[in-house]
């Protein structure tokens, strides 16, 4: 597929003038993590000394397999808990605070091996993304006239989303009948329900054909332009370079590189990982070969 | 043979009183597994406190037979607390081992000699529910069709049970398709995409298990209103597994699926009881079965129908088999 301009639109805006450098301070971060570490016995999955996220960026998280990318967004989103660190999202202190009070504060996450609810139809699905339903509390849900206004607006807005992501026609399908690519789509849509001020997608392109690819790519930029902060783990180089106002490397747990599309295609230490784990790289890229990072085409 | 008594008795087995309490008990279960995916094997617990709070509070205690009840639904929502605050942030299956567990330390603990001043020990209490009866509007005498005849009592029983069963299942039906029904099946499916979505997965849990818990303890009332008596014996591990059998062949997870299913039950187990027991009688088996086998060959019998239900219904009888082909990773 082709690459959009890798130059920073708008929204990278505010990256300008920003050294390329690990554990960089940003002019307006969103995300702000400091000295996380996660240890798996004697494996360190995870160890960030300092990273920040500017908001309204698209901000790709690369790196090997095994790199510590899904660990580290089990991490921030207190879906795992680290041996140490703290973290802020939008100044607010998040160490210790529940997986769903993260979720409700705005800071949503799509899961690597999607969890899609197979027995609830795809609607059901995303309508279960809507938060503040008075319906989910116990006495007000046995009374239908209490909820069923809301309920009524929910499902206008699911049902925008599935006409946005192209799966309209699966509305009243158990989600347990979809390929692995809707599957995908569909946590991404029922994570934008939830109404994320982060979005934190965890290779959301794996197993989409590639002319969704180029639409969801579209959503996603257009949800940043809409001042939406995303997080993307992505392997393949030709849509990072193409979609990314910024990128972060991982390798081997720690942030070995940070800067915008053009600076980490040339970074050294980048290039340095990826063909350090060459071995284990195949299976899950993309058909570039990020060992040449400098070979792939800038498509003007 | 009479085969049209057998019959009868079947019949009358489907819609008797312990069908009505079975499927009460079953359909707390079915909230409970069947809407939320939480492995309880202790329903019996919630029984079993449901039932001893009528017992105690009027025969040790002298009060009022519907202060009773409220006891012992209170101690359902108690049981289910302690149950869930300490398992239900872990895996499913440290409730599963709690849960059966409970029930055990339960029944062990109500015969005790130690509780006996309260529960009567083994000897259980009786005689409890007078004021339930003195309600019966049905005059003594049999009411029914040919073979198909209950006693007033128990017609009595049977409708405050029936209407129970209906009441329940529309409140069940009511939250589980509501928006808080949809939490529970989306816990059902997976907890962390749910938790992934802002929701309080382990407050979601633990409403369920205290719902589910309290409609376990009405079975139990009335279990123990039904016969005038409790005893710590008849409430062993296997009752849950008799609910359990029940919610598989009605269809778990659906509305019908407990009703269903106890009916059946309690078909199968009362009509092979009255056949086995006849043909004993009439000398068919010889001396390969007799009167005391049939206890337990009726319950082969509903293995076996399991079973088979299994290879030709896998999602129970009412249950959608379109589910099950389901690829729910
Ligand atoms: N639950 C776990 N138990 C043990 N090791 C784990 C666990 N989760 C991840 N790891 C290890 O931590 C490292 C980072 O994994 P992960 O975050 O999934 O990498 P990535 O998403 O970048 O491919 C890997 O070496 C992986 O094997
Ligand atoms: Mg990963």
């Amino acid at each position: 597929m082709s690459a959009e301009p890798a130059a920073p639109g708008p929204a990278g805006a505010g990256l300008a003038g920003v050294r390329p450098e690990p554990g960089v301070a940003k002019p307006d971060p969103i995300l702000v993590v400091d000295g996380v570490a996660r240890y798996f016995g004697g494996l360190r999955a995870v160890d960030v000394d300092h990273l920040e996220v500017q908001r309204g960026t698209i901000t790709s998280l690369i790196g090997p397999n095994g790199a510590g990318k899904s660990t580290f967004f089990n991490l921030v989103t207190g879906f795992d808990k680290p041996n140490q660190g703290r973290w802020t999202f939008e100044g607010q202190q998040l160490a210790g605070v529940p997986a769903y009070r993260i979720a409700r504060r705005g800071m949503v996450r799509t899961f690597q091996l999607t969890k899609t609810l197979g027995r609830l139809t795809t609607i059901e699905n995303v309508k279960l993304g809507a938060t503040g339903q008075r319906g989910e509390h116990f006495l007000p849900a046995i009374f239908r006239p209490s909820w069923a206004h809301q309920e009524r607006e929910i499902e206008a807005r699911a049902d925008e989303l599935l006409e946005r992501f192209n799966l309209a026609h699966m509305r009243n399908e158990f989600a347990g009948t979809m390929s692995g690519g809707q599957r995908k789509l569909l946590e991404m849509a029922r994570a934008l329900m939830v109404h994320p001020r982060l979005l934190m997608l965890d290779e959301p392109m794996a197993g989409v054909n590639p002319a969704l690819t180029q639409s969801l790519l579209g959503h996603i930029t257009a949800l940043r332009d809409d001042g939406m902060t995303i997080i993307l783990v992505e392997h393949d180089m030709d849509v990072v370079m193409g979609v990314s106002d910024w990128v972060a490397c991982f390798a081997e747990g720690r942030l070995i590189a940070e800067g915008t599309p053009r600076d980490i295609r040339a970074n050294k230490a980048v290039i340095d990982a990826y063909l350090g784990s060459s071995r284990a790289l195949p299976e899950e890229t993309a058909p570039v070969d990020p060992a040449q990072p400098d070979e792939v085409e800038d498509t003007p | 043979m009479d085969f049209l008594s057998i019959l009868g008795n079947g019949v009358r087995g489907m819609f008797g009183p312990e069908a009505a309490i079975y499927a009460i008990a079953a359909i707390g279960l079915n909230v409970h597994f069947g809407y939320t995916g939480l492995l309880n094997f202790g329903q019996v617990a919630f029984m079993l406190v449901g039932a001893y709070g009528v017992a105690v509070s009027v025969a040790t205690f002298g009060w009022s037979l519907w202060v009773g009840v409220l006891v012992g639904l209170g101690c359902a929502v108690v049981l289910a607390l302690i149950l869930g605050i300490p398992t239900l942030r872990l895996r499913g299956d440290y409730l599963a081992i709690a849960t059966i567990a409970a029930g055990e330390i339960l029944r062990y603990f109500y015969r005790s000699a130690y509780a006996e001043p309260l529960t009567g020990g083994v000897y259980g209490l009786r005689q409890f529910a007078d004021p339930f009866f003195e309600l019966n509007p049905f005059p003594p005498g049999r009411y029914g069709i040919g073979p198909i005849d209950f006693d007033s009592r128990s017609l009595w029983v049977m409708t405050v049970g029936w209407i129970l069963v209906v009441l329940i299942s529309l409140l069940v039906f009511l939250l589980v398709r509501s928006p808080w029904g949809r939490v529970l099946r989306a816990v059902r499916e997976d907890e962390l995409a749910a938790r992934s979505l802002g929701k309080n997965v382990y407050s979601f849990k633990m409403q369920s298990l205290v719902l589910g818990g309290v409609i376990g303890a009405v079975g139990g009332a009335l279990l123990a209103i039904n016969v005038q008596s409790v005893q710590p014996d008849s409430y062993n591990p296997v009752t849950t597994f008799y609910l359990y059998a029940i919610l598989i062949l009605g269809g778990a997870g659906t509305i019908f699926g407990p009703i269903i299913g106890s009916i059946i039950f309690w078909f199968i187990v009362t009509f092979f009881d009255a056949f086995l027991r006849s043909a004993v009688g009439a000398g068919w088996f010889g001396d390969l079965i007799d009167g005391a086998d049939v206890g337990a060959i009726r319950f082969v019998l509903v293995g076996l129908g399991l079973m088979l239900l299994m290879a030709f219904r896998p999602a129970g009888i009412l249950g959608d088999p379109k589910e099950l082909r389901l690829d729910v990773r």
